[in-house]
């Protein structure tokens, strides 16, 4: 692999770009891998990443059925933070967020890791309480946020009016270094570094059946053939059910559309992540320009990576009476991702009954910002059998009714 | 947008009107029933890619509870039933598998 850096911009602009190469290369499946990954997202992909990077397992495949990061990696609104309440989410996600800290330099890919702030405004007296107890939880837990009013508010960000007639700003919760990245330079960056490490990501290649042996994976079946694997890693977020109903076991999630869209390019307006849960809805301005807005869920099941028009309605409304100047916007694209939910809005990360298959999911609305931290648990959890990051988080919670709601933190927005 | 019917009204509407109630005919476990049969009854879903059987409310309507078939991958709505049953009638089976030749029901259903 060529390391990218501005010595190589200068050389390869001498010789008119002729000298790129591809960053990861496009492979066929082997006959064995030590490990097999389904799913070449951002979690499957940091998952191989750390696997190989910490334990040098690099022996491994990341089965794709669509294209590299196409699922809810390519489609969600970015937004990185870990403001949660509870201290096993606390302690994954701030992983995960200062792992995005030095991501473009540990992979030598820019995933333009901007940390421009996250503020969740609180618009109910309930809020103000729920994030006051987030702001306390979070001090002690080591992840920097405080409680600003709506002065501050107003203050970091001008276009917004906070004294709305039915949901007036009262403050927030503010994490400084929270913000957003480039979705697809993530999975890019990810699958770049696996490929240079000998691994194989293979696309288009649909798991069809999981193949096993007295009670242990002996590997998967595809529509490209048979492939042998000693460890199975299922990391397919809104499929997961579907992957598990293949092995013969179930899971507590369902799986529903979440909705984002974004705006026509404008000039430069709002350098912070507003994120409005009393109204379901959320925003931040791209480098390019696009406000880009999150939505709320539908209530039903859902595998079609679309969702109802009300809820559109219902968040764009929100957002004008938040946001005024955003009313004379016109809307460029809409899309709706799968998203699997668990009943503490908590995710899964856990052996599971067949031996040697291990599910990461139910990430639910905000798996982005937990790619990394993600990736690194689930690698040692693979690799060694357990991670004091992904203990709180086994399957075995559900039956001991040992959960972590994060219904507050993560009920609707991100 | 879906058109979902109610058959304790009779009033076929569009889905605002309803409020999605998840999946149907679960079994109800309780006290003297296994750990395994709690957690599966509260927590575990077939949450089909396909055929799957929920629950409704006509929330800005009757506000009574009645059962939907649907298909999670089309979003075709197949039917609507009474909830006072324990698995889907044969007219709705019928329009399912007229639609799907190979269909067969999941384990919750």
């Amino acid at each position: 692999m060529k390391k990218y850096s501005v010595f190589a911009v200068a050389r390869e602009a001498m010789r008119h770009h002729t000298g790129w190469t591809r960053a990861w290369r496009d492979a066929a499946p082997k006959k064995k891998y030590d490990v097999i990954i389904i799913g070449a997202g951002g979690h499957g992909l940091a998952t191989a990443y750390y696997l190989g990077k910490n334990f040098g397992i690099t022996n491994v495949a990341i089965l794709e059925k669509g294209w590299l990061g196409g699922g809810n990696t390519g489609r969600n609104t970015t937004i990185i933070r870990s403001n949660y309440l509870q201290d096993p989410s606390a302690a994954i996600y701030e992983k995960s967020r200062s792992l995005y800290e030095t991501m473009s330099q540990d992979l030598n890919y820019n995933v333009m890791f901007s940390p421009r702030g996250v503020i969740m405004l609180a618009q109910t007296e309930h809020e103000v309480r729920g994030y006051k107890r987030t702001a306390h939880a979070n001090n002690l837990q080591g992840v920097s946020t405080e409680f600003i009013g709506p002065e501050k508010v107003k203050q970091l960000v001008p276009i917004i009016n906070i004294d709305g007639p039915r949901y007036p700003v009262l403050g927030g919760l503010w994490q400084a270094r929270g913000g957003t990245a480039r979705h697809d330079a993530v999975a890019w960056g990810y699958a770049r570094a696996c490929s240079d490490m000998g691994m194989d990501v293979i696309q288009k290649c649909e798991v069809t059946g999981i193949r096993q042996s007295g009670g242990k994976v002996t590997g998967v079946s595809t529509n490209k053939g048979d492939i042998d694997c000693d460890k199975l890693g299922m990391v397919v977020a809104g499929h997961s059910g579907h992957l598990a109903d293949m092995a013969g076991f179930r899971l507590p999630i369902e799986s529903v559309s979440l909705q984002a869209l974004v705006s026509e390019p404008i000039k430069p307006c709002m350098d912070v992540v507003v994120m409005a849960n009393t109204v379901h809805g959320y925003m931040s301005q791209s480098d390019k320009g696009e406000m880009v807005i999150g939505g709320g869920t539908d209530g039903y099941n859902n595998y079609t990576q679309r969702g109802s028009f009300h809820h559109i309605e219902e968040t764009v409304r929100a957002l004008i009476e938040t946001f005024p100047m955003v009313s004379r916007l016109k809307m460029l694209r809409q899309w709706g991702g799968i998203v699997d939910v668990t009943g503490d809005r908590s995710p899964i990360l856990s052996k599971t009954p067949v031996e040697g298959v291990f599910v990461n999911c139910g990430w639910g609305t905000g798996g982005f910002k937990a790619i990394p931290g993600s990736g690194w648990a689930m690698a040692e959890l693979m690799a060694k059998g357990r991670s004091p990051l992904t203990d709180a988080f086994g399957l075995n919670r559900f039956v001991e009714g040992r959960f972590i709601d994060e219904s507050v933190a993560a009920g609707v927005a991100h | 947008m879906l058109t979902i019917h109610c058959p304790n009204c009779g009033i076929t509407a569009e889905e605002t009107e309803f409020h999605a109630g998840g999946e149907a005919h679960l079994k109800r476990f309780g006290p003297g029933s296994s750990d395994a049969e709690f957690e599966s009854y509260l927590f575990m879903r077939d949450n089909p890619k396909g055929v799957h059987f929920e629950r409704w409310r006509h929330n800005n309507g009757c506000g009574k509870w009645f059962h939907v078939a649907r298909d999670t991958t089309t979003l075709e709505v197949f039917g609507s039933y009474s909830a006072q049953t324990t698995e889907p009638p044969q007219d709705i089976l019928d329009v399912i598998t007229d639609r799907h030749p190979d269909w067969t029901q999941g384990r919750n259903a």
